[in-house]
């Protein structure tokens, strides 16, 4: 237990040694672990940043479906919309030419039933009077009788 | 043999604790051994031999062992994390980096825990302390008779390996905090430390005297704490490392830890020869052990016997004693090692406070 020159001569050591870690080991290690620490730091920020990016995107892709959706059903809906209506259209303009034919078909079928009745009524006025003529060949008087007939003729 | 000498069990602690010391021999000192005298004429610059020596050499002497280790120690310190910080990337730390960081991070934070002033000499200060006392200490754990051992076989005749059984090497490291202490105290309050000194307590001029004598002490216990504390629990705990190798490496001369230089010194260099052998047994059966080579029941095994065989089984009860202790001095030396810091750093940032 003798204080000696030992005790010098490790104050002086230490200072070196104490020098030596401040100059040369602390800064050193210190400053890369802070670079790493700030590194890492932002390297966590920028995946929230990703993180956050790719939850915009998904909800702009999102509202970007619904609203093309929104179309399509849209579309879709207006098509459905013009088929019925040209379907309508169509069945409308049939009908009215149908309407049509049968007034034209009517109208022919007239025309010519009166044709006939026309011409029925001429045959028969003759058919009478040429019968009435066999038959009273004598006693009528073509003129007169005729006047009778064809009111005869024309009440058919 | 030792256990039924007192003599040579008094030697046997008394070589273990004792430097190798370089110093000046005044001159008129007698050198003589064995009734034959040697008449030093001049003062001498030379290496002690024996204890009588040292007290004659006074001051002027060095421990060369202490001072060799420390400096070793010290330097193996400065170079491993001088390396390992260049090594450290942006990336992952992986490996022996890691364990760099975790220390500096661990240094960091009780350093940022109790020092509030801003001082770019604390952190390393505290991470040198912090280190290199460790490493110090855990020389206590190398097996207290091998390196002496080696050493005198090479003919170097005293050998202590723990710096920090050496008041002057815990007291030294103390004073230098010390200075720093002083060097801050008069830099940041200038002659608001005077004051402190001589009207703290009791402000009043009639009671300078006394506030100068309480402050004084109060002053210089604070390196005391710092270098006794360290130098007396390392000084027990490797005084408990020789009695246990001492006590039970008598008895049979053999050991695993202990007791071989035991043998080696008092006769029967035989045994000493054993040990060696058996040591170099233990430590290739543990490796084979270790690799799987060796099943552990068989491992223990052999080693028991291979024990009882060269050693006897009290210098088995000695080995795992060496071992227990040591396992629990683990905990003592991180933990002086760690005491030595923040007591460094909380003196310091009292330095640094204006009022306290």
């Amino acid at each position: 237990m003798n204080i000696n020159l030992t005790l010098f001569g490790q104050m002086v050591t230490f200072a070196i040694f104490v020098w030596f870690c401040m100059k040369f080991v602390w800064p050193v290690i210190l400053s890369a672990m802070e670079e790493r620490q700030e590194k890492i730091a932002q390297g966590l920020a920028a995946a929230d940043q990703a993180i956050q990016d790719l939850a915009v995107a998904k909800s702009s892709v999102n509202n970007q479906m619904q609203v093309a959706k929104k179309e399509a059903a849209d579309i879709i809906d207006q098509a459905n919309k013009r088929a019925a209506q040209i379907i309508e259209n169509a069945k409308k303009q049939a009908v009215e030419e149908g309407d049509r034919l049968r007034q034209a078909a009517r109208a022919e079928i007239q025309q010519d039933f009166n044709r006939a009745r026309e011409e029925l009524r001429g045959s028969v006025a003759e058919l009478v009077l040429v019968g009435s003529e066999k038959v009273l060949q004598k006693s009528i008087d073509d003129s007169t009788h005729r006047e009778l007939v064809d009111n005869l003729a024309q009440r058919l | 043999m030792a256990v039924g000498n007192p003599t040579s069990t008094t030697a046997y602690i008394q070589h273990h604790l004792q430097n190798l010391v370089y110093g000046k021999l005044p001159a008129g000192f007698d050198r003589g051994t064995d009734g034959q005298s040697l008449i030093l004429t001049e003062d001498t610059w030379t290496i002690a031999h024996g204890a009588a020596e040292v007290s004659a050499m006074g001051f002027w002497a060095i421990h060369l062992d202490s001072m060799a280790w420390s400096i070793g120690l010290g330097l193996c310190f400065c170079l491993f994390f001088r390396v390992y910080a260049a090594k450290i990337s942006h990336d992952a730390p992986k490996g022996l980096t890691n364990f760099i960081e975790l220390i500096v991070e661990f240094v960091d934070r009780s350093v940022k825990d109790s020092f509030t002033g801003v001082n770019k000499i604390v952190a390393p200060l505290a991470l040198t302390i912090f280190v290199w006392v460790f490493l110090m200490n855990l020389m206590d754990l190398i097996p207290v008779d091998l390196i002496p051992m080696i050493f005198m076989t090479a003919g170097i005749e005293y050998q202590k390996i723990v710096p920090s059984t050496d008041p002057n090497i815990t007291m030294g490291m103390a004073l230098g905090v010390f200075v720093l202490m002083l060097y801050y105290n008069l830099r940041i309050k200038g002659v608001g430390f005077i004051k402190e000194l001589t009207m703290h307590p009791f402000n009043h001029w009639a009671f300078i005297p006394v506030n100068l004598f309480m402050e004084l002490v109060g002053l210089f216990a604070k390196p005391f704490s710092l270098g006794l504390r360290l130098f007396g629990n390392m000084y027990a705990g490797e005084m408990i490392f020789i009695l246990i190798a001492m006590m039970f490496a008598a008895g049979a001369g053999t050991g695993l830890i202990g007791g071989g230089l035991n043998a080696y010194l008092f006769g029967e260099e035989t045994n000493g020869l054993l040990w060696l052998v058996i040591f170099t047994l233990v430590c290739f059966i543990a490796r084979q052990n270790l690799k799987d080579k060796i099943s552990t029941p068989r491992t223990i095994a052999t080693v028991l016997s291979l024990l009882t065989l060269g050693g006897g089984i009290f210098a088995l009860g000695g080995g795992l004693m060496q071992w227990g202790w040591a396992i629990f001095h683990i905990l003592v030396i991180t933990l002086q090692a760690f005491i030595f810091m923040v007591l460094t750093v909380v003196y310091l940032s009292m330095a640094h406070e204006e009022e306290h």
